[in-house]
């Protein structure tokens, strides 16, 4: 009698979610809810300007409060070569200032005091005299003959460009451009965003002189890159430092890069050898932690009149802020930017990016992304519909025509990528049918008629996730593999640690799935544990949706490997050869006696009770997986909306979301991705950036002026599926954490750009904020939203 | 509480006034000796330790802080512990009873209304409030409800599916 794999919570079942039960009780394990003893509380002073050299500091007033217990400048750093840290990307960034500083917001001085009203006190009472420099908020400053050198710390550092790189076939693409019918052009500013989730950073650092062993509960979702960054950076023996990851209330790549309040934490630890807690506000989160997009995309299509594209042409130039602290492979500089038009089949393509330093703070990290696909997602699908409707044809012809077709898998793309699989064309048809496009076209057309507008957004994409086979992907030269380890109990329960480190997604019960899947232990039998590099296997951690691609991978090749073992544990009870026993969900039995076996229960209890001559005792094991490729879901989103013409103001109709993303491990938990990536992207596109004034200024440094979608403004998402299982995943499964966040953006903006078609404007900047819009419909010019922004406009 | 031993902190600086209060929080008189401007949401999660209740945005936009406040619910960052004293509080902690959970803790988790946890604790003390002033709502008027709290993680959808669930299954309590 086969087990039923739905009801041991196996693959496909939408098992109930374990980490909720302390959540919905509030006994969650945040950062700021540990409390250690003696524990001492940090505060961070941030710099008022944007670029100023400093003249002086003046702690004394500070260290005159009763409870402060130090204060540290950049100058306490220096004294132990801790002024400057490397970055994930071979930069160097300040933990606290020694020399001038770059960017609003910057880490200026310390307090560590009893309390933590006591060192915000303190940190008022520091006195920090500036000397303002000139200030450089966007590329076009940037690269300017004559502006500032904003890294004049670095030696052979002469201008502001941080990296010129290139990607693709230019004369091919020259070729394809000088065959073309029509070259269609589009030019967009992808916003500067923050992931901002809801809990900021944090870390406590406790460094325990007896044994010198350094503790730090940390805001990370990458502990063991962090174990070795702190290996590197404080010089302490890696095995003597202990990362901890509690529950995080949230990531969205925040919480990848390394900060100063985490450095600084650790240094005043071993200074006062006292544990010592920094707990960042919203405001030193938006204005100092990493940032995402803030780039500059110019590109052009060749398209033959029949609609085939022929080739594209794209450049970028990307506002790194003032230190390059992206967290990325290190081999590719503008991420994966080069997966664009992956679903598309394109003979020839050329990309060349460019990234600047700017008196902004450090950006680029990938939110809710896989290396800056968002923007390579946003772009595709903003010009895909420009060249359709230069062309005339039909926006979801036009994709049609070029879509990657089912019997081209493998198929190599222009920039390089293999894609493995994929039904491009039955998402498409799925979407349109979910959204009633036809009928659609009728109502737009009927209520033209009435000066109504109503507009349709398509946006059809696939993106790599899960980085990466280690033939190309690497941070700080480390592979990014990731790894898991499972101990099964002799009673047949089992603890599973796995390298990734969940923030939100619900790995302690989509990783027991795995195991479930593949050992038929129930899954409520199996712990998952993650996020203390001195218990978890090594491993990369969780960003750029790599947790279900490579950890999720991972669970299941060591629960294979366990699956191994018990087999010759089954042969043992059993009486037969390993070759004459059959494995079905949770039970081997003899061939040909198929009453006769032995359930994986029964297995462990003999891997410690009853263990045949010549083999180990024990049934655990580990495993590391590199995986052969990335995976590749697929994603067809459809917005349909209503402009008013009088204000500007659009409002969502409909959206369906189309996803592709293999085989569904937790369904409830895959659709709870969707929706909260939808979310984001409605975000991106209608409200959320954060922008700066001529001086630098931050505009959007707290939830007043950096808007984040509520329930009441975000609509409704109609959600359906096509499963196409990935070819070389163990189970078939693909990211999906970030396809909505990456595809949606541009579903929204096409279906504004749709309803608004006709006027001569070819875009406007996200976000598509009502006065935007309206400048658009009555003007009839395109809208940038670069910075700076005139304050007294707004 | 036990008086076998208590650490006795440092005398204060002079000119630092303190106050004493005692807020009955999730049914228990709790007496506490602080500053002025000590914050509620810090008193009840460093004072008391009831670190269910989280703090967001200082600013009172996010609500991962609320409260219920005499049954209302309040932003926790942005009202003085000293407000609170003679009142009630209830916190996540108090939302449960002895020994099941409340309707809207097991709607939360039934209709996958979480992901990071950290909104939680603030979205479902608002719902309890919001489903005691009307138990029938709409979709609608759940949303707006709502609308005080932030969630980075579900886009909602799931929240009000909960809210909505939680609702019917009081509707059902109470007829009983």
């Amino acid at each position: 009698m086969q087990l039923d794999e739905i009801k041991i919570g196996g693959l496909g079942a939408s098992r109930r979610r374990v980490e909720d039960n302390r959540f919905i009780r509030g006994k969650g394990n945040y950062v700021d809810d540990i409390v250690l003893p003696g524990m001492l509380h940090m505060e961070i002073l941030r710099s008022p300007l944007a670029h100023a050299r400093i003249k002086s500091i003046d702690t004394t007033k500070a260290w005159a409060i009763p409870g402060v217990r130090l204060v540290m400048t950049g100058e306490t750093m220096a004294s132990r070569n801790l002024a400057w840290m490397p970055t994930l990307s071979y930069d160097t960034q300040a933990v606290l200032a020694t020399d001038k500083v770059r960017f609003q917001g910057q880490e200026v001085a310390c307090v560590i005091a009893d309390d933590p009203y006591i060192a915000k006190d303190a940190c008022e009472a520091i006195v920090v005299e500036y000397e303002p420099l000139p200030v450089i908020v966007n590329p076009q400053q940037a690269l300017a003959p004559g502006a500032p050198l904003i890294r004049d710390d670095k030696e052979n550092q002469l201008d502001n460009v941080v990296f010129d790189w290139a990607v693709g076939d230019k004369d091919g693409t020259d070729r394809a451009f000088a065959a073309a019918d029509v070259v269609s052009k589009l030019e967009l500013h992808y916003p500067r965003s923050h992931p901002s989730p809801l809990e900021s950073c944090g870390s406590i650092a406790d460094f325990d002189r007896a044994t010198s062993k350094l503790t730090v509960y940390m805001t990370t979702q990458a502990p063991h890159i962090i174990r070795a960054a702190v290996a590197l950076v404080a010089e302490l023996p890696e095995h003597m430092i202990r990362i901890i990851s509690p529950d995080l209330g949230g990531g969205f790549g925040n919480k990848v890069p390394v900060y100063p309040g985490y450095v600084a934490s650790i240094l005043a630890s071993i200074l006062l050898e006292r544990p010592v807690k920094w707990i960042e506000d919203k405001t030193g989160n938006l204005i100092s932690t990493g940032f995402a997009r803030d780039i500059y995309l110019h590109g052009e299509m060749a398209l033959r009149k029949d609609g085939k594209i022929l080739g594209v042409r794209m450049h970028t130039d990307s506002d790194h802020g003032a230190f390059f602290s992206d967290a990325q492979p290190s081999k590719f500089k503008i991420g994966l930017m080069h997966s664009t038009f992956a679903c598309y089949d394109i003979p020839a393509a050329h990309l060349t990016a460019r990234g600047v330093y700017t008196n902004k703070a450090p950006g680029g990290v990938a939110y809710r992304c896989s290396f800056r696909v968002t923007e390579a997602m946003f772009f595709q699908e903003r010009m895909v519909q420009a060249a359709a409707d230069d062309l005339g044809i039909d926006q979801a012809e036009f994709r049609r025509i070029n879509f990657v077709r089912d019997d081209d898998f493998p198929h190599r793309t222009a920039f390089g990528f293999l894609t493995d699989s994929g039904q491009y064309g039955k998402c498409l048809d799925v979407g349109l049918e979910a959204i009633g496009y036809q009928d659609f076209l009728r109502q737009k057309a009927e209520a033209a008629k009435q000066g109504r507008l109503l507009g349709i957004g398509i946006s059809t994409m696939t993106e790599p996730l899960g980085a990466g086979n280690s033939r190309e992907y690497d941070i700080l030269g480390i592979k990014m593999f990731d790894s898991a380890e499972l101990r099964v109990h002799m009673t047949g329960k089992a603890i599973l640690r796995t390298g990734a480190k969940s923030q939100g997604q619900g790995h302690e019960t989509t990783w027991a799935q795995i195991v479930a899947h593949e050992l038929g232990i129930p899954a409520d039998d199996v712990t998952v544990e993650e996020g203390d590099t001195d218990t978890a296997p090594f491993g990369m951690g969780t960003y750029a949706s790599r947790s279900t691609p490579v950890a999720g991978a991972a669970v299941a090749m060591v629960s294979r490997k366990i699956r191994a073992k018990a087999r010759k544990l089954a042969a043992h009870l059993l009486e037969v050869s390993e070759e004459d026993i059959e494995w079905e969900l949770g039970r081997f039995y003899v061939r040909s006696s198929p009453d006769r076996g032995v359930t994986i229960q029964e297995c462990a209890m003999a891997a410690y009770s009853n263990v045949p001559d010549g083999l180990e005792p024990g049934l655990e094991n580990n495993a590391y997986y590199d995986p052969p490729n990335l995976t590749w879901p697929f994603a067809c989103y459809i917005a349909t909306v209503e402009v008013d013409p009088g204000t500007g103001v659009w409002d969502v109709l409909n959206m369906v979301a189309v996803d592709d993303c293999g085989v569904r491990i937790n369904p409830m938990i895959v659709e709870g991705q969707i929706m909260g990536g939808l979310t984001e992207a409605y975000a991106m596109a209608s409200m959320q950036f954060i922008t700066f004034d001529a001086e630098g200024n931050c505009v959007g440094s707290n939830f007043m002026d950096y808007l984040l979608p509520t329930a009441w403004e975000t609509p409704g998402f109609e959600l359906h599926e096509v499963v196409t299982p990935c070819p070389h995943h163990p189970i078939g499964a693909k990211g999906i954490g970030e396809c909505a966040t990456v595809g949606g953006p541009a579903a929204f903006v096409n279906a504004v750009m749709d309803a608004i078609k006709g006027i001569g404007v070819r875009n406007i900047d996200m976000p598509l904020l009502p006065d935007r819009v309206y400048e658009a419909l009555t003007e009839r010019h395109d809208v940038s939203g670069a910075p700076p922004v005139k304050m007294d406009d707004r | 509480m036990s008086s076998l031993f208590a650490e006795v902190p440092p005398e204060p600086a002079s000119d630092v006034p303190v106050r004493r209060v005692t807020i009955n929080v999730n049914g228990e008189a709790r007496t506490a000796v602080i500053e002025p401007r000590l914050l509620l949401a810090h008193l009840l999660r460093q004072g008391f330790g009831l670190t269910g209740t989280h703090t967001g945005c200082d600013t009172t936009n996010c609500g991962v802080c609320t409260v219920l406040f005499d049954g209302t619910p309040i932003k926790s960052c942005t009202m003085l512990a000293v407000q609170a004293d003679g009142h009630n509080i209830l916190t996540v902690e108090g939302l449960a009873g002895a020994s099941e959970l409340h309707p809207v803790q097991e709607a939360f988790k039934d209709e996958h209304g979480l992901q990071c946890g950290f909104c939680t604790p603030g979205m479902m003390l608002t719902a309890k409030a919001f489903l005691e002033t009307n138990p029938d709502p709409t979709e609608d008027e759940v949303r707006w409800a709502l609308s005080g709290n932030l969630c980075r993680c579900t886009g909602y959808q799931n929240i009000v599916k909960s809210v909505l669930a939680a609702a019917e299954k009081l509707r059902g309590q109470a007829g009983n």
